[in-house]
């Protein structure tokens, strides 16, 4: 543990302080370091940090940072919506704000470089400077230049500078087809039960003694461990289920000691907790209301649970035209639609890849005029083409009920796909009285 | 406009911002190719004047309406504002998750109505939590840049768009990027100096309501609309500032509130703490509006049956809005006083009764004339009839008194209506509709009285249960009793009696009890007969009347001759009061009949338009050569005319060389000059050319398209025709 902490260039308490705040991360803290070395000399160009989800990726960077007090820049991507201000922020951090205000207004790679060089002639860095970019994956999206440009930053600046990109995804998407400077990469990897149980036992409820939030801990992961491993979500539902779980204490019903008598009480309530709230089928604050108000329960549905629509009628048989459209093969049209159709042999009729369910292979898009033929026949009444059934199709799309293929731009015989599901359109289709699955080819 | 410059080219011309005078406003429209000025003035500012009671009516019917759902909805913004404040100190809020409130709003799938409800909700939020409200729609937010740029330009005040003509001017200082920051930035300064509160905006008086940290609101008009993956970044950088900022999201919901789960994934929403809040149904918003316009005695315009079916019709067929329901209430409205001269009359008793007395000798001719006020004459005397139709002062007096009448028939009318609808509402499969509004409109378009459906439904009534009868008779004493005219308190006060009587046989329970029973035994024997024998449905039928014959011959209980007289009362009350409107003389003044135009307007039928200007060009172009008789091409129209209908003749595939053939036939024969025997089978280069555009004119219509299946041919894309 000792050769752990100790790193040249830094102090050993503040070492052991960092340590202590960045729990079950001692092979990759150290391992930073040692990439890092003592803060005056250069460090590697690029570094590039990746792990899933709340394993503490920017957590140890930015209090690595932190702690030991070198000069760093945190940027997450995912809040510049244009360069300009992931440049803004990066000079703002280390050069004030007489250097961002200096930047052109759509500024570029090379006028970010520039002004770096321009400034970091005036301040040269005595310590590596860190640029921490969070959420690294969203440079792929911004200029091509982004990417390797920052990965090759040090080299361009000329300064004792460091890169270190964040990401939930691995190093092989990102890597341009131009090819660029490979950053070293380091893995954060999962935490495992008894790290997510060590980890989330250090916030004890003052009022209670730490075994028993450790036990509580202990229920907890036993119930959301196949499910979660996300730090921060465990944390959240420990803090929402802990009143519960105390509540027999509060009532004098079980001791601290009756550990049993506790877990039996909160093991349901957790497994309801996993099927609601985790899934924010209920949101946190409804979760605690109802904790607190057991009766009120029956009205209290999740999200999901409102799943019908009112339509007006049109718009119904419209969605359901689109339905057909979508999971029929057009050459069926025929014999739904035509009175005297003859009788049509299922197995010689469709070509070979017709023959497998449609509904397997989802909605297929079909042209606006199929849709209106449709529409025309299944509707029971005479129906004029008037300018209200056109918006409606629009207003379906708005909906999402339907979704527009083709391009916005096109005008002309417009496409379209039936976004909704087969129990929708069966509740739809029983409001006005229509047996869809008499009209669909998959239920023949 | 011109240019200085001497290239030829695009300009853009900005629209100046100084108002163009105006050239003629909505009077001189409603006067204009009316004959009689002045009648038409005072029509237009009846019109007005009514429109104008019935908009504030349904803005207070709204108002209530989404009164409750708003409250709570106000109430959840001040908790999580609340909410926002007290954090910190306890345990429990340092170990959640920061989550953004989020309150979702299902408003139902009328996108036209959404912008009232949502615009009322941010004007009191504004008035009584906090100053910051920014509605987005998402045809604004279509990236997370411009939806960004918009929230910060509407909470700040400050244009933060960077075009291109102010960019020059002040670069250096406005500099400031719209990120989340530099907003974090701008709500600290205003927290601690309030009364720098967003310039521009007025609000000084009611600053003081609010709290230290007003909670910053985001409406998500529609959030369908809204494009998942700037729908999802938006809401992960708002994330990041949930310590500094208190952020409270609303999504205005169209369809489901599964919608959210579909458009963000779990990593999204976990951020979110979403509360459902639904608003009333809109059918049921459709009933309030209808019961507080059209059901009331307040207003004198109606529509009649016709109007309100094409109005209700659209709603429930088209588009569930009840903003369009009003707006072609309105049109309908506009419609009656415009077309109807004698829409003078249309307006509140007193002034009626004036303006019948000053009537000009043109109106009094004019209401002599209406078919309504003929059938009222010709029932008087002959004597009278010369008076009416000699005298204008005769005329006018009788005019007071219809008038009067009318409105009377109105006061009855209404109520009577709402007691039958009580009555028939909870009978089995709602022989008269469910909705009052089906009720009335079949009042508005027949005697009630005649149809089968009424007397299915009395027949009904007359096997009903005491307790149900009773509860519906209270109900209906209940609906009457504010009734000022004669009738209808005579009416409530045999109702009162009839309820009084149906309780003493309550007291008096004992003596119909045996009754019953032996009436229950009768039943039985013949269900046994029938039973035993084979039933064929000659047999069954012959029961059925043998047992109809004996319940007419049976002794009935006094609870069963009470109903019937009951019954009977409202059979009668039905019969005095709620005759059509059409049979009311001077009904054409306070009804608006005009369905056709109304759905003309409302319910455009584009297509119908254009086949209808291909076929009878006349009807649009009114050139009086064009006038001919159905059937026959005239040559004398216009070539896509021409065209559209030689190419009806064909089947799906058009030979093009026929078809100029045809063409070239028709136009020749026009121009009257006899074909040359020699130039035969020649067609002239200029009739060439007007055919090539009059093909490419119906392509363009939607009525070919070009094909490969055969050379020199197209293809119809439309069915029938000869």
């Amino acid at each position: 543990m000792s050769a752990l902490l100790h790193h040249p260039g830094y102090d050993d308490d503040r070492l052991r302080l960092l340590m202590e705040k960045l729990p079950c991360r001692e092979t990759q803290v150290s391992t930073l370091l040692a990439l890092m070395g003592e803060p005056e000399q250069y460090c590697y160009p690029s570094i590039f940090i990746y792990g899933q989800r709340a394993t503490g990726k920017s957590h140890v960077t930015q209090t690595l940072l932190r702690e030991l007090q070198l000069p760093h820049a945190v940027v997450s991507c995912v809040e510049c919506v244009s360069v300009g201000i992931l440049f803004e922020q990066v000079l703002l951090t280390f050069f004030g704000s007489s250097s961002s205000n200096s930047l052109p207004r759509y500024p570029s790679l090379s006028d970010f470089i520039r002004l770096y060089r321009q400034f970091c002639g005036q301040v040269p860095a005595t310590q590596t400077r860190y640029i921490v970019l969070d959420r690294a994956e969203l440079l792929r999206d911004m200029d091509a230049n982004l990417l390797p440009g920052f990965l090759r930053l040090q080299e361009l600046v000329e300064d004792n500078l460091t890169v270190i990109l964040l990401s939930q995804i691995v190093w092989d998407k990102f890597r341009p087809n131009t090819g660029c400077f490979e950053p070293l990469l380091l893995h954060f990897p999962n935490y495992n039960k008894a790290e997510l149980q060590e980890i989330l036992a250090q916030d004890t409820h003052p009022s209670y003694s730490s075994e028993l939030y450790s036990s509580y801990i202990n229920i907890l992961l036993g119930v959301f461990y196949s499910v979660c491993r996300d730090v921060r979500e465990l944390r959240h539902l420990a803090a929402l289920n802990f009143p519960k779980f105390c509540e027999p204490l509060e009532t004098g019903e079980a001791k601290e000691k009756d550990a049993h008598k506790l877990w039996r009480n909160i093991e349901p309530h957790l497994k309801k907790a996993m099927q609601t709230v985790y899934l924010r089928e209920v949101s946190s604050v409804q979760w605690e209301e109802q904790q607190t108000d057991e009766r009120e329960t029956a009205d209290r549905r999740g999200l999901s649970a409102h799943e019908h629509v009112e339509l007006p009628y049109y718009s119904k048989y419209l969605l359901i035209a689109a339905y057909l459209a979508s999971y029929n093969p057009a050459r069926t049209d025929r014999r739904f639609f035509l009175k005297h159709h003859g009788k049509i042999k299922k197995t010689n009729f469709l070509k070979k890849h017709e023959k497998t369910s449609n509904h397997l292979l989802g909605p297929k898009p079909f042209p606006l005029d199929r849709l209106l033929a449709i529409f025309y026949s299944v509707v029971d009444s005479r129906v004029a083409p008037t300018a209200s059934v056109f918006s409606q199709i629009s207003s379906l799309v708005t909906l999402q009920l339907l979704s527009q293929t083709s391009h916005d731009d096109q005008l002309d015989a417009p496409k379209y796909k039936c976004a909704v599901s087969l129990d929708f359109i069966q509740a739809i289709a029983r409001t006005v009285g229509f047996d869809i699955l008499r009209y669909l080819y998959d239920f023949l | 406009m011109t240019t200085s410059s001497i290239s030829k080219g695009c300009f853009v011309f900005k629209p100046s911002t100084k108002k163009k005078k105006r050239t003629s406003d909505a009077e001189d429209y409603f006067i204009n190719g009316s004959e009689d000025c002045e009648n038409s003035k005072q029509r237009f500012r009846l019109c007005q004047k009514l429109w104008e009671n019935m908009k504030s009516e349904t803005e207070s019917v709204q108002d209530d309406l989404n009164k409750k759902i708003l409250d709570s909805l106000l109430e959840f913004a001040r908790k999580s504002a609340y909410s926002f404040m007290s954090r910190e100190e306890d345990w429990a809020s340092h170990m959640r998750a920061s989550e953004i409130p989020v309150a979702a709003l299902v408003l139902g799938v009328n996108l036209t109505d959404h912008n009232m409800t949502l615009q009322s909700l941010s004007d009191r939020l504004q008035q009584s939590v906090t100053p910051f409200v920014v509605s987005i729609q998402a045809k604004e937010g279509t990236a997370v840049k411009y939806l960004l740029q918009k929230v910060l330009q509407r909470l700040t005040g400050v244009s933060m768009d960077k075009d291109e003509e102010e960019a020059s001017t002040d670069l250096p200082q406005k500099r400031a990027h719209c990120s989340l920051s530099s907003l974090c930035d701008w709500y600290m300064t205003v927290c601690k100096d309030p009364s720098g509160i967003s310039p521009g905006k007025k609000r000084s008086s009611s600053e003081m309501n609010f709290s230290a940290n007003p909670p910053i609101i985001i409406i998500f008009k529609d959030l369908e609309a809204f494009s998942p993956r700037v729908l999802q970044a938006f809401i992960l950088i708002c994330s990041q500032y949930t310590q500094q900022l208190p952020l409270l999201f609303i999504f205005g919901i169209a369809t489901s509130p599964s919608t959210i789960q579909h458009m963000l994934p779990h990593s999204v929403t976990s951020l979110l703490c979403i509360k459902l809040f639904h608003s009333s149904s809109c059918s049921k918003h459709l009933a309030t509006v209808i019961e507080k316009l059209v059901l009331t005695p307040h207003f004198p315009f109606k529509p009649s049956g016709k109007v309100l079916q094409v109005l209700v019709g659209l709603f429930l067929y088209h588009d569930f809005s009840v903003h369009n329901f009003i707006k072609g209430l309105q049109l309908a409205l506009l419609e009656h006083f415009y077309s109807q001269p004698l829409s003078v009359l249309c307006c509140k008793k007193q002034d009626a009764v004036v303006r019948a007395q000053q009537l000009s000798h043109q109106e009094v001719e004019k209401i002599r004339q209406l078919p309504s006020f003929m059938r009222f004459v010709e029932e008087q005397e002959p004597r009278e009839q010369v008076e009416l139709l000699t005298n204008d002062e005769r005329v006018k007096e009788v005019c007071q008194k219809l008038l009067k009448g009318l409105r009377r028939y109105h006061k009855n009318f209404l109520p009577i209506l709402r007691c039958l609808h009580v009555l028939t509402s909870s009978l089995p499969k709602y022989p008269l509709g469910k909705q009052i509004r089906e009720l009335h409109v079949t009042c508005l378009e027949t005697n009630v009285w005649e149809t089968e459906e009424y007397e299915s439904a009395l027949q009904l009534l007359r096997i009903l249960a005491k307790d149900d009868l009773l509860t519906d008779l209270q109900r209906c004493v209940e609906i009457l009793r504010p009734g000022k005219t004669k009738e209808l308190r005579d009416a409530h006060k045999q109702l009162q009696d009839l309820t009084d009587r149906f309780q003493q046989l309550d007291a008096s329970t004992d003596h119909s009890a045996p009754d019953g029973h032996v009436e229950f035994r009768v039943d039985d024997r013949f269900s046994g007969n029938g039973l035993q024998k084979k039933t064929d449905l000659f047999q069954l039928q012959k029961t059925l009347l043998q047992m109809k014959e004996s319940h007419r011959t049976k002794k009935r209980s006094p609870f069963e001759l009470l109903r019937n007289e009951t019954i009977a009362y409202f059979d009668s009350l039905v019969k005095m009061h709620l005759t059509r409107p059409e049979s009311q003389p001077l009904y054409e003044v306070c009804y608006c009949t005009s369905s056709g135009t109304l759905r003309h307007h409302l319910n455009a039928t584009p297509r119908t338009s254009i086949q209808m200007a291909l076929t009878h060009p006349y009807c649009y172009l009114q050139n009086e050569a064009l006038r001919s008789e159905t059937g026959a091409i005239s040559s004398a129209a216009p070539d896509v005319c021409i065209m559209y209908k030689l190419h009806l003749e064909c089947g799906r595939l058009i030979n093009l060389y026929d078809w100029l053939e045809a063409y070239s036939t028709v136009v020749t024969a026009a121009e009257g000059d006899d074909p040359d025997p020699s130039e035969k089978g020649k067609v002239d280069e200029i009739r060439h050319a007007r055919f090539i555009r009059a093909v490419s004119e119906l392509e363009f219509l939607g009525f070919l398209k070009s094909t490969k299946q055969k050379t020199d041919h197209v293809a119809r894309l439309t069915w029938g025709g000869c």
